[in-house]
């Protein structure tokens, strides 16, 4: 009786642990900032808690037997094996219980449904392997791919994941949204199938490629919230994170401004030295090319075309801006890449010595471009193509200052 | 193997024919006992094939960080792992034990249909190294989890045909043992051996039998559709064709949760077989038993999409798939109350079967906690797809499935070779097995709660403690089945050369007929049926 005791304490003890989560390392469901997260972590309390008792009354009947019913403690084994009363009993109790669970079950299952009334709405589109957010109705579009700390350390063997602040759980365009507005979410697919979960938040949900899913939240509290990708969709399944920033009304209003200022901006058609070109080369390179062709170049075999020595990429240069805006069957077009962006790329695909290749020469954004184009994203602006063709480029801040004094 | 040979050699039935010599004996054999053997050693090799796999993953998961494999061969390993082991290790051992014992449980000479019983077995071998040879083809094995879901698998390199035709082959297996098991049962019962009377092994086997047939068509269907779709232009999962990628999911589920379930019935008619003969009491709720096993197995057909809570299902549907799904909690319970109460005030003794059986029925409980969790769908918004899951579904499996594959081994190995084995490693094998296969999943309930994703070869920071000792739990698991190995093979070679009488186990004669043949059992076992029938349940 003194060991059932013990072993009762014990459980007990066992089961307090799992209840109370610690900072350092978690143990248990995270509390969430919306009230439907809250609802959620409310019931899977009570689940556990349910589970903790019937596991005691279970597991305590079973070792005390263990302990007493023993040949070896002399006990004679009797030879009952049936009884219909405690069977009934042994059924109804369990059943009495479910109820008891499916009851506040059945109101969650509601609540995560009622995507009704939004104050606003964000498509999201599942990638490999990235996130496509739109703001439904302000007209903001953003990628958001995995930090390029991260990207580099996990390509990279040796280096330390320890010295990237939230490794894997950052981005470089964080999704950015208002606390306390009715926010409605609906997610579809480019290719494959996704999960976009944020513990946080309280749930997950697909995103199937050719159908919608929606789902709602409603934050109330402003900070930072992480989530990962929960549906294998590929080789970087574990490398496209989620990273949602709740800000108050007006800092998000302020963030909805800039971003579309930004957004807005005319291309920046201007020259660039041979280091900066290289430089944010390869960060386009490392946010849209890296997944497949790799870090060092090399593809993978079997899968994905190496770069390094590659004649398409070290060849003719018209024909190699052509591929990339094209794509094939298997990669995607990159038409969305601007002119500035492309230009970098393809210097840094032609010259990078981490590539193992070395064209020697570079691109100005200009080339990238034929003079239709031109004239057709700087319509204020005669002979456009011209300019970017005689002096390598247009500023478009003199653009935007020339437009808005001939409107007045 | 050839230890085997030479065992059975020395023993065959004295008026009847024994096995042939050398190889063509394996090839070509139609007798129960030498194709359950093979069965069981085919399985064995491949629990270690299946756990070298898994030994990969938890090496790269040891550290934050890619230290071993690239992501696509991580894939690959958590695909192939989930396809050998349920298919190349968990089946196949069932499949070798019902070959085994059903005729012996039953007082039959042999199993209905030899002849395909030999064919069903080379079809699965046939069918495993099919799949494993997708290892070496460009582009690598499969990578879409073993539940093979539309578009990512139609990504796949040359391999997917492959595995589309060694899914096939491994199902047509299944359905001819299947049928082989049905028609044993439902003909070959020495008389008196009604079906009320059929040890709760037999009666598990029954039930799943049944559902392989309704199943295995059903998967066989699910992926000849992805072949079509991939190389013959039709979209069923494709939405650009008027397709839906969700389809897939709710075929495979169909097939996929009735397919969990066969591998566990058979480990709860184990289980009820085991703790009887060491509590030295009739099974508790023989009947009950019974009828839990037919509930199961029907609910297992009307709750597949709670493993879609997340793809976007209708109010009513969740609710709907969530109610079904929480009923199972009351037959699974029944069963668990009852072998506790066959405990209960019965004689025990802790021989290694006996062990395994009880660490069964205590882990299985938590894995079914953790499912009865998960089937509050509002819950599963947050559970699904992640460690948690991994945890829930590993601990209904290893120590639940594989344990009671162990109990069976010890159980039965006397009566199979003749030999005692050894006790002492035995019951190291559990307390090694039993402590580690805690270190390796329990953390991994924490690392799903906190948030990590399962089918991630990499992760942050906050989740590497877990995951360190969830790896040390691996590989502590991992060896100490090789203890299993050297004891399989000591005892075949004469074990602790204590005499085995035919009961092996006191009291066991009471409770199959098994134990009332001797030990090691002849080639030929009921040649003529047996005059008792063990009623000891009644």
């Amino acid at each position: 009786m003194k060991k059932t005791k013990q072993l009762f304490a014990c459980l007990v003890l066992m089961a307090m642990g799992l209840g109370t989560a610690h900072a350092a390392y978690t143990l248990n469901l995270m509390k969430g900032v919306t009230q439907l997260s809250n609802e959620i972590y409310d019931l899977h309390m009570l689940v556990l808690w349910i589970c903790v008792f019937i596991g005691v009354a279970v597991f305590g009947t079973m070792f005390y037997s263990i302990f007493h019913h023993r040949k070896s403690k002399g006990h004679v084994a009797e030879q009952f094996h049936e009884n219909t009363t405690v069977e009934i009993i042994w059924t109804i109790i369990p059943t009495v219980i479910l109820v008891a669970l499916a009851i506040p079950a059945t109101y969650a299952v509601i609540d995560l449904d009622q995507v009704v009334e939004p104050e606003m709405s964000i498509k999201v589109t599942g990638k490999q392997w990235y996130w496509d957010y739109e703001y439904l109705g302000n007209g903001i579009h953003f990628e958001s791919h995995l930090d390029e700390a991260s990207e580099k350390v996990h390509r990279t063997s040796g280096m330390d994941p320890r010295s990237v602040p939230n490794y894997l759980l950052n981005v470089d365009n964080p999704l950015v949204v208002p606390t306390k507005k009715k926010i409605r979410f609906l997610f579809t697919a480019a290719d494959v199938i996704h999960s976009w979960w944020v513990p946080e938040l309280g749930w997950k949900k697909d995103a199937n490629p050719g159908f919608v899913n929606d789902a709602w939240t409603y934050i109330e509290k402003p900070g930072t919230y992480r989530g990962q990708c929960t549906e294998l969709c590929g080789r970087d399944h574990g490398f496209m994170p989620i990273v949602v920033i709740a800000m108050e009304q007006e800092q998000y209003d302020a963030w909805v401004k800039a971003t579309l200022d930004k957004q807005n901006q005319a291309a920046d058609l201007s020259k660039q030295t041979r280091a900066s070109l290289m430089a944010k080369g390869e960060s386009v390179y490392l946010k849209n090319c890296v997944s497949c062709h790799q870090i060092d170049g090399k593809g993978i075999s079997g899968w994905y075309p190496a770069l390094s020595g590659s004649e398409k990429v070290t060849g003719n240069i018209d024909q190699l801006i052509g591929f990339i805006q094209a794509g094939t069957s298997k990669m995607p077009s990159f038409k969305k890449l601007p002119a500035n962006d492309l230009a970098q790329l393809i210097t840094y695909i032609r010259n990078s010595a981490d590539l193992g290749n070395n064209v020697n020469d570079e691109f100005q954004p200009c080339e990238m471009l034929s003079l239709d184009d031109l004239d057709d994203m700087f319509p204020d602006i005669e002979d456009a193509g011209q300019l970017c063709k005689e002096f390598g480029e247009v500023k478009p801040v003199k653009v935007s200052a020339e437009s808005s004094a001939g409107s007045e | 193997m050839t230890a085997v040979v030479a065992e059975h050699d020395d023993h065959h039935d004295h008026h009847d024919h024994g096995p042939e010599k050398g190889v063509l004996r394996w090839l070509f054999t139609t007798n129960h006992k030498d194709i359950g053997t093979m069965y069981l050693v085919f399985s064995l090799i491949m629990f270690f094939v299946g756990g070298t796999m898994a030994l990969i993953i938890r090496a790269e998961l040891f550290e934050p960080g890619l230290q071993f494999v690239d992501p696509q061969f991580f894939n690959s390993m958590t695909t192939m792992h989930a396809l050998v082991m349920v298919f190349g290790a968990v089946m196949p051992a069932f499949v070798g034990l019902a070959n085994w014992m059903i005729p012996m449980m039953i007082g039959a000479p042999d199993m209905a249909l030899p002849r395909m019983n030999n064919m069903s077995f080379w079809m699965l071998v046939a069918g495993i190294l099919l799949m494993a040879s997708t290892l070496f083809m460009e582009g690598g094995a499969p990578s879409a989890g073993w539940t093979f879901y539309p578009p990512l698998v139609l990504q796949t390199g040359n391999a997917m045909p492959f595995a589309v035709f060694a899914v096939h082959m491994l199902g047509v297996s299944s359905i001819m043992g299947a049928i082989n098991v049905i028609a044993t049962i439902f003909n070959m019962r020495a008389p008196g051996m009604t079906l009320m009377k059929m040890p709760l092994f037999v009666w598990t086997w029954l039930i799943t039998a049944f559902l392989l047939i309704a199943i295995m068509p059903v998967f066989a269907g699910a992926v000849t559709m992805l072949l079509t779709d991939r190389f013959f232009d039709t979209s069923f999962f494709d939405a650009a064709g008027g397709g839906d990628p969700v389809l897939y999911q709710h075929i495979f589920w169909f097939f996929g949760h009735p397919e969990v379930y066969v591998m566990i019935l058979p480990t709860f008619g184990v289980a009820s077989t085991i703790i009887p003969v060491f509590a030295r009491k009739p099974l508790f709720g023989y009947a009950s038993m019974v009828y839990a096993t037919g509930a199961i197995a029907f609910l297992s057909f009307i709750v597949w999409s709670h493993h879609m809570f997340t793809v976007g299902l209708p109010v009513a549907g969740e609710l709907y798939f969530m109610y079904a799904t929480m009923l199972i909690a009351i037959p699974t319970g029944v069963k668990i109350f009852n072998w506790t109460a066959t405990m209960w005030k019965g004689a025990m003794t802790f021989e290694t079967p006996m062990l395994f059986s009880i660490a069964f029925v205590v882990l299985f409980t938590l894995g079914g906690f953790t499912g009865l969790m998960m089937s509050l769908a509002p819950l599963d918004f947050q559970y699904h797809d992640s460690y948690f899951i991994v945890a829930h579904f590993h601990y209904t499996l290893v120590p639940a499935s594989v344990f009671i594959l162990m109990a069976a081994g010890y159980y039965w190995l006397p009566k199979w070779t003749g030999h005692m084995y050894n006790e002492k490693i035995g019951q190291l094998h559990f307390w090694l097995s039993a402590v580690s296969v805690n270190i390796l999943f329990f953390p991994q309930h924490f690392l799903g709660l906190a948030g990590m994703p399962r089918r991630i070869p990499d992760y942050a920071i906050q989740f590497a403690d877990w995951n360190m000792v969830s790896s040390i739990g691996a590989f502590m698991y991992g060896f100490s089945q090789l203890l299993f190995v050297y004891i399989v093979i000591d005892t075949i070679r004469g074990g602790t050369g204590e005499k085995v009488t035919d009961e092996v186990w006191e009291g066991a004669s009471k409770h199959g007929l098994e134990w009332t043949v001797p030990s090691p059992a002849p080639y030929h076992t009921f040649s003529t049926p047996p005059e008792v029938i063990p009623t000891e349940h009644f």
